[in-house]
């Protein structure tokens, strides 16, 4: 089985968002950069694969040099091969661009399975994968926390939780997987981990690299565009519920909540 | 030109969901804003009968799919049926709802049309012609507003239970037309083949009016029953937040937060949870919030609608025996 995993960079989630002052983009100098969390659980779900039926990790990582670090961790995880989608030309691409990318590099490749974080913790838009399983022709099965593959390697049954249930799906391989927290619990790279990580092959591809045109990428090119971005909506500060014991500040929050909020 | 404003009803076991509602009011009033009409499309099987009841919403056309192969949603037949029928008719909106299916219709859907996207919507203005939508980013510590350029349909989806429904009107009624479509068996690869059903029975937090949640402050799982009591009054369903569901107590479907479901209630009682912006990220559009925390300086007291400072063990107690005297 032959599985490759797409991964990118987000801010870490305790950082403090700042707006940029061009009112569309967020400050980045001081974020510290992390793996996104969901594509932790697909670099986990395809080493488990690998595991019990042999072949190959790939990942497949897009963006600037630092995410070069986020590879050689699923690479110290266990995975066989790195590839650095990067390219001065590709910042400020929507959805659709990177999708685009990623394809082109994946369509050269041997595989059975994609994995995908469920979306991204930057942008939280969950589009980019299904995307992918577009551009080639294969089926998504999106936000799985279960996984299991046929014995035969060529299906693979998926469970999707949705509202107040959960829906099993049979699908052919290959197919895409969008990993959704409760997969797996993602392993630690070890040592000796990373110490093989570092001579595992890495590739880096340009745009010009993967036959892609440089004009269908960037800000210029994108179909979605950022007007701006502004801090959340103000909530207007509230009242703290008065009372001396526990039961009058219950009576006097029952009330408000009746007579006020009109909400029970 | 596109023309037209386009919403796709969500239905499940061949019932109509209430985000359904949500999404033609919306697209009513952005039909009105661009001076065209609002066509929802309705896919299913037997569904025919369910068309005419969203004209009452406002709707002027509804388009018809029915066949038993989109008795259940799956990608490939849902994507390849509204895709055909989007490039026969050309609208210039498309809204869909952003349930766990409309999410992952939509994605596919941008990919097939191959048109720009805005996920999980909170607003929704015409300018210029031009659908601009406003979304949370990074978790809602950001909000982008967004438009689109060479894309049609201008697709989004709306977060569920934050667009207001029209007052229905039976006075109103749509053209009810069954659509032409080709769907190719060859193209149907993924199947359902099976329902697993929360026996529960308890309304999903993302759809819940209200929620009671409990987090670190409830010291462990079986201190959830003064959390159960108080929601069974008042019809609420039970949340977690992301310590007590690493800590084991609660399930991960309970879990409310940036990495756990975004919820949108009327009414969201935090008890002992102390407003981590990760949390805040799963709950910050609900419209009335209250939270219960021994600790003054706890961040949720900045975002809470009514705080009340005290032990949740014996506020919230307190708080089940005074509401059934509303009751």
């Amino acid at each position: 089985m032959n599985i490759i995993v797409c991964l990118k960079q987000v801010p870490d989630t305790e950082t403090q968002i700042k707006v940029g002052s061009d009112g569309k983009s967020i400050v980045t100098d001081d974020i510290k950069w992390v793996m996104n969390p969901y594509d932790e659980y697909g670099v986990e779900e395809a080493l488990r694969i690998k595991e019990k039926f042999g072949g190959e990790v790939t990942i497949v990582g897009l963006g600037p040099k630092r995410v070069t670090e986020s590879i050689r961790t699923a690479l110290a995880m266990g995975a066989d091969k790195g590839i650095l989608i990067s390219d001065d030309a590709i910042e400020g691409s929507d959805s659709f661009a990177v999708a685009k990318a990623l394809a082109a590099a994946i369509r050269g490749l041997d595989y059975d399975l994609i994995f995908s974080g469920q979306r991204g913790v930057d942008d939280d838009l969950g589009i980019v994968g299904a995307i992918v399983a577009e551009l080639l022709d294969i089926p998504q099965l999106s936000v799985i926390d279960k996984i299991e593959v046929a014995e035969d390697g060529k299906s693979v049954k998926v469970n999707r939780p949705i509202e107040g249930s959960a829906l099993v799906i049979e699908s052919p391989l290959p197919a895409l997987i969008t990993a959704q927290k409760g997969l797996n619990e993602p392993r630690y790279a070890s040592l000796p981990g990373i110490m093989k990580a570092k001579k595992k092959p890495f590739e880096e591809k340009t745009l010009s690299d993967l036959g892609l045109d440089a004009g269908e990428f960037g800000v210029g090119a994108r179909k979605l565009k950022i007007l701006e971005i502004v801090p959340p909506p103000a909530r207007e500060a509230g009242k703290i519920v008065e009372g001396e014991t526990p039961q009058e500040k219950a009576a006097e929050l029952a009330k408000l909540l009746h007579d006020e909020a009109k909400v029970i | 030109m596109a023309q037209g404003v386009w919403t796709v009803a969500e239905q499940r076991d061949g019932e109509v969901r209430k985000i359904t509602y949500e999404i033609i009011s919306e697209g009513r009033r952005l039909a009105d804003a661009l001076g065209q009409d609002l066509t929802v499309l309705l896919l299913g099987s037997n569904i025919k009968e369910k068309a005419a009841g969203l004209g009452n919403y406002g709707a002027d056309k509804v388009l018809v799919a029915d066949d038993p192969r989109l008795a259940v949603y799956t990608t490939d037949a849902y994507a390849s049926v509204i895709s055909e029928l989007v490039k026969a008719d050309d609208p210039a909106i498309l809204l869909l709802g952003a349930s766990a299916e409309g999410k992952d219709l939509s994605s596919r859907l941008s990919g097939k049309l191959g048109v720009g996207m805005a996920q999980d919507c909170t607003v929704f203005k015409v300018e210029d012609g031009n659908l601009v939508a406003t979304r949370p980013i990074y978790a809602g510590k950001a909000y982008a507003r967004v438009t689109f350029e060479n894309s049609w349909p201008q697709m989004a989806t709306a977060r569920p239970k934050v667009m207001d429904i029209n007052e229905p009107d039976t006075s109103k009624s749509a053209e009810v037309v069954d659509a032409t479509f080709s769907l190719d068996d060859a193209a149907l690869k993924t199947k359902v083949v099976d329902i697993l059903k929360d026996e529960s029975g308890k309304v999903d937090l993302t759809e819940a009016d209200k929620i009671v949640s409990g987090g670190r402050g409830m010291k462990g799982p079986e201190n959830y029953k003064i959390l159960e009591d108080l929601a069974d009054l008042i019809g609420a369903t039970v949340g977690a937040s992301r310590s007590a569901v690493d800590a084991g107590w609660r399930p991960h479907s309970d879990q409310v937060g940036q990495t756990g479901k975004v919820v949108s209630p009327g009414l969201y009682i935090a008890c002992g949870i102390s407003g981590a912006i990760q949390h805040l990220a799963g709950m910050s559009t609900s419209k009335v919030i209250v939270a219960i925390n021994k600790d003054a300086d706890a961040p949720i007291f900045q975002k809470a609608d009514y705080g009340v400072v005290g032990d949740l063990f014996d506020v919230v107690p307190a708080l089940t025996e005074e509401v059934k005297k509303y009751l």
